[in-house]
């Protein structure tokens, strides 16, 4: 069944006061999300991809076109404070920036108990709240002694990366969207990140989505690839198909130009 | 380079950050440094450069260039000295982030004019050689007319080297010269660097980056730098496909590149991070995240020694005293 389906989807912001310019940062864009499924939207910056995931974290409103997520409507079918909590707990955002994620006034725990706060069911007391995000931790690799009680300056960018998982840990939602989850840690700690987020997708069936403009990445992970380009999906499909036998020319020049590993790129 | 050491001396605390290093570029090849932040790749491109500056001392060793077919040991020179002589003529650095140093409201042809006037040469003969060289790296020679904030970023950094490289240097050390750039663009500017060398503007080049894949297509060799030191050193061929030390074999299974050989295999990480170089680890200082880790390691530093043909490493799962 499908997770989260959009159809049409536009976004166009107008610049200007006097004379009105109007950019189409999203065009008419349609995909699906499976159950457990995970797909990358990649492109270039400016592409339109974080728009696209601004507007299906309900962050802000498209043009036209809709996003159901599990069958309803996000931007009509939610009108009470309590829908958008239970979306909120379902729909769950990583975002690239890891430091910016947190109030370096408060402790790094904060955001945890942030989360067990959202639940549907909170624990009834505190020490029963503290095992949640203590085994949460553990879940995510990380020592709860080394977190608990610190302040967001004093631990790495990859463990606060990690933090940011276990939030998912706690709350359990049913569709993640990861933007650039890994292009601030070190190459050394990104699989780790990686790997968490895909024992989420086979332990709890998480759907996820990739925002990355980095094809190697998408390529690695993802059950599904969507190219963009000004707005627009030029390609799409399996990662075999997108990255071996890419048919739009902005993907074969993508692909073309992405230096590799175990092969020598062409007109070098 | 023979058994440089330099450091960082500080008030209080020394950093290590170039240890032991011996190092050989050959004429004709194309160098690729790689190693993570810290590891003392850009510490060593100074070195060879000699642009040693407090609070950077050369503490010990000795650097050598090949000028007119004759060693001259520039490491006795001072750094005026070496500016002077060598400089822009025999070797060039393009340090990171050049092209951010591009001062916005300065002409292009302000620069060469610069050039020519600090290395006492005609300014019009050098500007003419500019348009050529300007136009050589894929760039409207008109774009000397202009000011750097005109430009893209894949067209300054072109603009850089060709600028860099106006009085065909022998040896050309660039420092994450593709990081700050679109895939496109990098692909573009490594065909440049690649044109230069076949057209024998510059003879060596030294690439220095963090990105192996970057290294991989360009490169004719790889040494993997760790902690201030050498970990290996090969013909990139064989670094690829079969890398000895198990900090090389850790660095490229955590690359991921679209190929399906790495999506078969996986991406593993390495545990821990690298450390302070005020107090590097004793003897190998990979062994506290080595899995291969044994008793010598802690106690001895592995020397770098050839085990195959070319092919270097700093390790003991390769020598005798491992039993």
């Amino acid at each position: 069944m499908s997770r989260l389906v959009v159809e049409n989807l536009t976004k166009v912001f107008s610049l200007g006061f006097f004379s009105r310019r109007y950019i189409k940062a999203v065009n008419n864009i349609s995909f699906d999300i499976k159950e457990g499924e995970i797909v990358s939207l990649v492109g270039e910056s400016g592409s339109g991809k974080t728009t696209t995931a601004k507007m299906i974290l309900r962050l802000i409103p498209p043009t036209s076109g809709r996003i159901l997520f599990e069958g309803k409507d996000i931007w009509k079918d939610i009108k009470s404070q309590e829908a958008l909590r239970d979306f909120r707990r379902k729909v769950h955002a990583v975002f690239q920036d890891p430091f910016a994620s947190y109030n370096p006034f408060y402790p790094v725990e904060r955001t945890l108990w942030q989360a067990v706060n959202l639940l549907e069911k909170s624990p009834s007391n505190k020490k029963e709240a503290l095992e949640l995000i203590k085994e949460s931790l553990v879940r995510v690799g990380i020592d709860p002694k080394d977190i608990l009680g610190k302040y967001p300056h004093q631990i790495s960018g990859g463990q606060k990366q990690r933090v940011m998982i276990a939030r998912c840990w706690i709350l359990k939602p049913l569709l993640i969207i990861a933007d650039e989850p890994t292009s601030m840690v070190d190459a050394s700690s990104r699989g780790g990140i990686i790997q968490l987020l895909e024992e989420l997708r086979e332990e709890q069936g998480t759907s996820i989505m990739f925002i990355t403009h980095d094809l190697g990445l998408a390529y690695y992970v993802s059950d599904n690839i969507f190219v963009m380009k000004d707005g627009e999906i030029v390609e799409r499909g399996h990662p075999d198909k997108v990255v071996l036998e890419p048919t739009h020319e902005y993907s074969k020049l993508l692909v073309g130009s992405i230096p590799k590993l175990y092969r020598k790129l062409e007109g070098l | 380079m023979e058994n440089v050491k330099a450091y960082y001396k500080l008030e209080e605390v020394t950093v290590k950050a170039v240890d032991d290093v011996s190092l050989e570029i050959f004429e004709d090849e194309v160098i690729g440094i790689v190693g993570e932040s810290g590891s003392g790749k850009t510490t060593l491109s100074n070195v060879i450069s000699m642009n040693i500056m407090k609070p950077l001392t050369l503490v010990e060793g000795k650097v050598f260039l090949k000028i007119n077919g004759e060693f001259e040991e520039i490491s006795s020179m001072s750094r005026e000295e070496v500016k002077k002589k060598f400089w822009g003529k025999e070797i060039t650095i393009v340090p990171q982030a050049a092209m951010n140093a591009l001062m916005p409201t300065i002409k292009m042809s302000k620069y060469i004019e610069h050039l020519a006037q600090s290395h006492g040469i005609d300014k019009n003969e050098l500007l003419s050689k500019a348009e050529k060289r300007f136009e050589e790296v894929g760039l409207d020679p008109l774009w000397l007319k202009r000011y750097p904030f005109e430009l893209s970023g894949g067209m300054k950094q072109r603009a850089v080297i060709a600028i860099a490289t106006i009085l065909n240097p022998v040896l050309l050390i660039v420092d994450e010269p593709t990081s700050a750039l679109d895939v496109v663009n990098q692909k573009i500017f490594l065909k440049v660097l690649m044109q230069m060398k076949k057209m024998g503007i510059v003879k060596s080049i030294v690439f220095i980056t963090h990105d192996i894949a970057t290294v991989r297509q360009i490169a004719d060799r790889m040494v993997v730098m760790y902690a201030g030191k050498i970990a290996e050193i090969s013909p990139i061929e064989e670094i690829v496909q079969k890398p000895l030390h198990p900090y090389t074999q850790g660095l490229l299974n955590s690359v991921l590149t679209p190929e399906p050989e790495i999506r078969k295999r996986g991406i593993t990480t390495i545990p821990g991070a690298p450390p302070n170089l005020v107090n590097p680890p004793s003897g190998c200082r990979f062994h506290p995240r080595c899995s291969y880790a044994m008793d010598i390691c802690k106690e001895k530093v592995p020397p770098l020694k050839e085990i195959e043909k070319n092919r270097k490493v700093a390790c003991f799962l390769y020598m005798e005293e491992r039993k």
